[in-house]
């Protein structure tokens, strides 16, 4: 390996050089009905590493620190430019990509190593794989798109104003990576077991419909907004607004603005949060008074 | 009858444009994808998509021209109907997108704002913020939902499509796949299957593409029998980001904006690159082209980074080859209006190019060649609305579309026109597969009998078995792709040369035979990303050899297909005005030779022993006529004057034949 060019730590002037190897722990489980276990990695360190790239080095190696043989660690990417919200895991506790997740800056802020763990609020399918299904279930919830007409040219969309699309774009950037739940004190795991006997499809709507009972979050909260604010979309707002003031709806946001916090594409969800309140009271009122 | 189904693998832009037009119109539909198809690849798209629209148009431009400028770019080497036809179908596919929600930017009047991209002089661009593709994909997600709650849309998420199933008649009956969650191996009959599976980066290790963007789709119908066409031509990306795991674009714009491209001149010199003095860099582009310097056009770009790395030895680092692409010197006036993409390179390489200069380097970026496809012709030169033949492979009743198909890019692809052929190939594919589905040979699947399909999913499950209990070998499958990308890298990119392509050929057949022999580290059956990384692996072989071996027979240069030895010269230019005539006449004489002999498309057709067969299929011109790209060329204009005459006159006889049979006919 060749030496780091002196410019590759970040504020290098300020720490000692970069280590030549470092430290990964895992929190590795083998399946969903098996306990967890830690397991540890030595990594020689690269310029430009980031946790994909550790990843990649581990599953190589195929081996722990101490020279045991081990299968590579599941996890999940595609894009590696944080784009497609696959690789969300919990780095060093907190919740975010690991594609963005420098190796050099994760170790200045904690030269003992890097710390990998699955996402707490969903079911490990394996090591750091979890599945999102639920997160993907509250966008049909939601009813999440522009209801048109059909796919024959009818000409073009309703004209928008600059500052409308700036309002919207944001929205629209949701990369469903589920970092905003898992931050969520309200949103709590759900991980169902199939019964003996029990036919997929049987398992499939028992667990749509605990999903449907919890709480939606905050990223189809905020999916809701976009939707109830473009032109077309806004002529179905009141199914929306539905969705959202069903059980699990908004009314168990506890406003612990946890979520905006941990947003990587800073989308502005305390705001859609607090937009969707004032909508939904208003259409809780409307339909009081219209019964 | 059994309710028919249509088998869609891929929920890129592509596969979701099909999904979402076969369930409008009342087909029930299976979608299968490696990650949740919101996660596919098409969200790394950036820059936009193109189409003629109202503005460009009362600029005088037109569908026509949209279609010129895509063949032109594309060197001729694609068939012109599907091209003309997609053009034209442009301004509809936008309006579409914008009824669908998709946040373009708006003009302060609120319309669709435009920009010029890529090889054209009109504002064709259509964008969303820096995530055009992301956009367009989720409004097509959010559509395909709509139909996934309604039923008519059944979604297969992280499953592995392992290969089609051939009945006895060479029909395409379904495909058998792999659930990567649980392993298991189960058939999926359908009436037709639609491959929207993507490009092959990976098979150059790191690119610009996605980590799902292995080919081992397409390879897994190739190795059944489906052709696949132009493999050879890879676009390659002139500025990109070398990262350990990937390579990232870095938008043009950074040399636009007057940045320096640089290397040190002691090779690997180990200095900060702020305190190499001014004498002891090298300027390359500067000193070669001082005429352009850093603003020479981007395939002398690519070129010149990647030889100075190669051939000169001057990478900045010795494992990773990389230039320096300097924004220091510049105002901060500069650097502002580069800001998104300078935050890009600081949160993916954590420094600040506003402070350290760039490290970059050319990056493997689109795929051009892909299955090879069918369509029906009109009369006029467009395709048949309906048609069973649209994107058909040559496997009946199996359908590719998106960039795994070899349609509309020919040799190169413009910017910003591969979002437009996704979702078009996507939108037309579905009324010919519903044609095809009324009049099957032999029924629908549903009427086969069990044991066919239990014949097929015991075939893959026991090839699954024996790559999991293999024994001995001890070859790593993560280093031998590593090695594969090299080779691909340095062979089959941006230079080629016939020596380097056979050695490769070479390598890459034993590296083939390596793969063979990997040994797994999980033979388990649970989540097993080894053994899918590994197929993923053999199945790139096919693929590597196709694009190398039809580099290799390719002695000429076209698009993004460049052989220096084969490099068209100008002609002199201190030649006396009669000699220069005669040169050009014999410039001009060569391209048509060239363009008769090699304006034809490459189609491989794999053979049973694992070798590439290359056929060459004639190329449609017959709506624009190939023309030569004089750009840069010494003596273009005697050139370009000969050419001119030799068309009008063509015109003219042609004109002149065209009376004369309506004389008759009258
Ligand atoms: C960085 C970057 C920027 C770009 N910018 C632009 C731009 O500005 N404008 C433009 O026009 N084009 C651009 N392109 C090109 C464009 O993004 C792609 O060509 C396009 O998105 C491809 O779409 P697709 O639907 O064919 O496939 P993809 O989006 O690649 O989707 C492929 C699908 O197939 C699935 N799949 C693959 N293999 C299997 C398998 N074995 N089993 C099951 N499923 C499988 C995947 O899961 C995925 O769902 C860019 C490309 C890159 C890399
Ligand atoms: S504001 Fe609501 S949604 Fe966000 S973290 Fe708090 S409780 Fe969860
Ligand atoms: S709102 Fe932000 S944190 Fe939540 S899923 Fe979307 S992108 Fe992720
Ligand atoms: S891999 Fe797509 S967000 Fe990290």
């Amino acid at each position: 390996m060749i030496q780091a060019a002196s410019h590759d730590a970040p504020s290098s002037h300020d720490h000692a050089p970069p280590p030549a190897t470092f430290t990964v722990r895992v929190l590795r489980q083998d399946a969903p009905d098996q306990p967890s276990y830690w397991e540890k990695h030595t990594i020689v360190r690269e310029n430009d590493m980031n946790v994909i790239s550790v990843l990649q080095r581990m599953a190589a190696q195929a081996e722990t620190a101490d020279g045991n043989p081990v299968t590579p660690v599941a996890w999940d990417c595609n894009c590696l430019e944080e784009v497609c919200g696959a690789c969300t895991m919990l780095i060093n506790g907190r919740t975010r990509q690991a594609c963005s997740a420098l190796v050099d800056k994760l170790l200045v802020d904690n030269p003992e190593g890097i710390e990998l763990r699955p996402m707490s609020k969903f079911p490990v399918l394996r090591d750091l794989m979890v599945s999102r299904a639920r997160l993907f279930r509250a966008l049909q919830k939601a009813k999440a798109w522009i209801p048109v007409d059909g796919y024959y040219d009818l000409g073009s969309g309703p004209k928008q104003s600059p500052a409308d699309q700036e309002v919207a774009y944001p929205l629209s950037e949701c990369m469903s990576c589920g970092c905003c739940l898992e931050a969520c004190p309200q949103y709590t795991k759900i991980e169902l077991t199939k019964r003996d006997g029990e036919t997929d499809a049987e398992f499939k709507a028992r667990e749509t419909s605990a999903y449907d009972g919890a709480f939606i979050g905050a990223h189809a909260i905020s999916q809701v907004m976009l939707f109830n604010t473009h032109p077309t979309g806004k002529m179905n707002a009141g199914e929306r607004l539905d969705a959202l003031t069903a059980e699990g709806g908004i009314q168990v946001c506890g406003n612990a603005q946890n979520c905006v916090a941990v947003c990587p594409k800073h989308i502005p969800l305390t705001t859609s949060i607090a937009r969707a309140g004032r909508a939904t009271t208003l259409h809780s009122l409307k339909k009081f008074f219209d019964l | 009858m059994a309710k028919q189904r249509v088998l869609i693998v891929g929920g890129g832009l592509a596969g979701l444009a099909a999904a979402m037009q076969l369930a409008e119109s009342g087909t029930d539909v299976d979608l299968m994808s490696l990650t949740p198809v919101k996660r596919s690849h098409s969200v790394c798209a950036q820059g936009g998509i193109n189409s003629v629209n109202e503005l460009t148009r009362q600029q005088g431009d037109n569908e026509h021209l949209h279609f010129d400028d895509t063949v032109y770019g594309g060197d001729f080497l694609q068939h012109q109907p599907p091209v003309k036809e997609m053009t034209e179908w442009g301004p509809k596919i936008i309006n579409l997108m914008d009824r669908l929600g998709v946040p373009f930017n708006r003009t302060p009047e609120g319309f669709r704002d435009q920009r010029r991209f890529g090889g054209t002089l009109f504002k064709r661009t259509a964008f969303a913020g820096a995530t055009t593709g992301q956009q367009l994909l989720y409004a097509l997600d959010e559509q395909v939902r709509r139909w996934e709650t309604a039923g008519k849309v059944k979604k297969y998420e992280f499953w592995d499509f392992l290969g089609p199933m051939l009945d006895e008649n060479g029909i395409c009956r379904g495909a058998v796949a792999q659930d990567l969650v649980t392993m298991e191996i189960r058939t999926f009959p359908a009436d037709a299957v639609i491959v929207g599976t993507g490009g092959c980066g990976l098979i150059f290790g790191r690119s610009t593409m996605s980590m799902a963007c292995t080919g081992s789709a397409a390879a897994r119908c190739f190795r059944v029998g489906a052709k696949y066409g132009n493999g050879e031509f890879i676009q390659v990306h002139p500025t990109a980001i070398p990262g350990a795991d990937k390579l990232r674009l870095m938008s043009e714009s950074a040399r636009g904006e007057g940045g320096r491209v640089w290397v040190p001149r002691t090779p690997q010199d180990p200095r900060d690159p702020k305190s190499i003095p001014e004498a002891e860099r090298y300027y390359f582009l500067e000193e070669r082209y001082p005429k352009y310097g850093n603003l020479v056009p981007r395939d002398i770009a690519t070129r010149e980074i990647f030889s100075i790395c190669t051939e000169d030895g001057l990478s900045v680092e010795k494992d990773r080859l990389c230039v320096y692409l300097d924004l220091t010197h510049l105002p901060k006036s500069a650097h502002d209006k580069l800001g998104g993409i300078l935050d890009i390179y600081e949160k993916f390489q954590g420094v600040d190019p506003r402070e350290v200069p760039m490290k970059i380097f050319p990056a493997v970026h689109y795929s051009m060649g892909g299955l090879w496809v069918d369509y029906e012709r009109t009369p006029s030169g467009g395709l048949k609305p309906g048609s069973p033949k649209n994107q058909v492979t040559n496997i009946p009743g199996l359908y590719a579309i998106g960039e795994c198909d070899y349609q509309y890019h020919g040799a190169n692809r413009l910017g910003a026109n591969s979002l437009l052929s996704c979702i078009f190939s996507g939108l037309i594919v579905a009324p010919g597969v519903q044609n095809w589905m009324k009049a099957i040979p032999g029924g629908p699947a549903a009427d086969k009998p069990s044991s066919f399909y239990e014949a097929e999913r015991k075939k893959h499950q026991a090839a699954h078995d024996k790559l999991l209990h293999r024994t001995g070998g001890g070859e790593n499958p993560y280093l031998i792709h590593q090695e594969l990308g090299n080779v691909m890298t340095k062979a089959a990119t941006v230079v080629r040369y016939n020596n380097v392509l056979r050695d490769a050929y070479a390598t890459v057949c034993e590296l083939q035979q390596r793969a063979e022999k990997c040994s797994l580290s999980d033979t388990g059956n649970w989540t097993n990303q080894n053994v899918v990384f590994t197929k993923a692996l053999v199945d790139m072989f096919p693929l590597a050899r196709t694009i190398l071996k039809g580099a290799l027979q390719r002695d000429e240069c076209r698009g993004a297909h460049f052989k220096p030895e084969f490099s068209p010269a100008g002609i002199d230019a201190s030649a006396s005005p009669t000699d220069r005539r005669r040169l050009a006449e014999e410039w001009c004489d060569r391209f048509e030779l060239n363009t008769a002999k090699w304006c034809k498309s490459t189609v491989a057709t794999l053979g049973a022993d694992g070798e590439p067969q290359i056929a060459y299929e004639d190329v449609d011109t017959s709506l624009i006529t190939p023309r030569p790209r004089l750009y840069g060329l010494v003596g273009a204009e005697a050139i370009e004057q000969v050419w001119n005459e030799r068309q009008a006159a063509k015109k003219n006889g042609a004109a002149t034949n065209g009376s004369a049979v309506a004389a008759t006919a009258s």
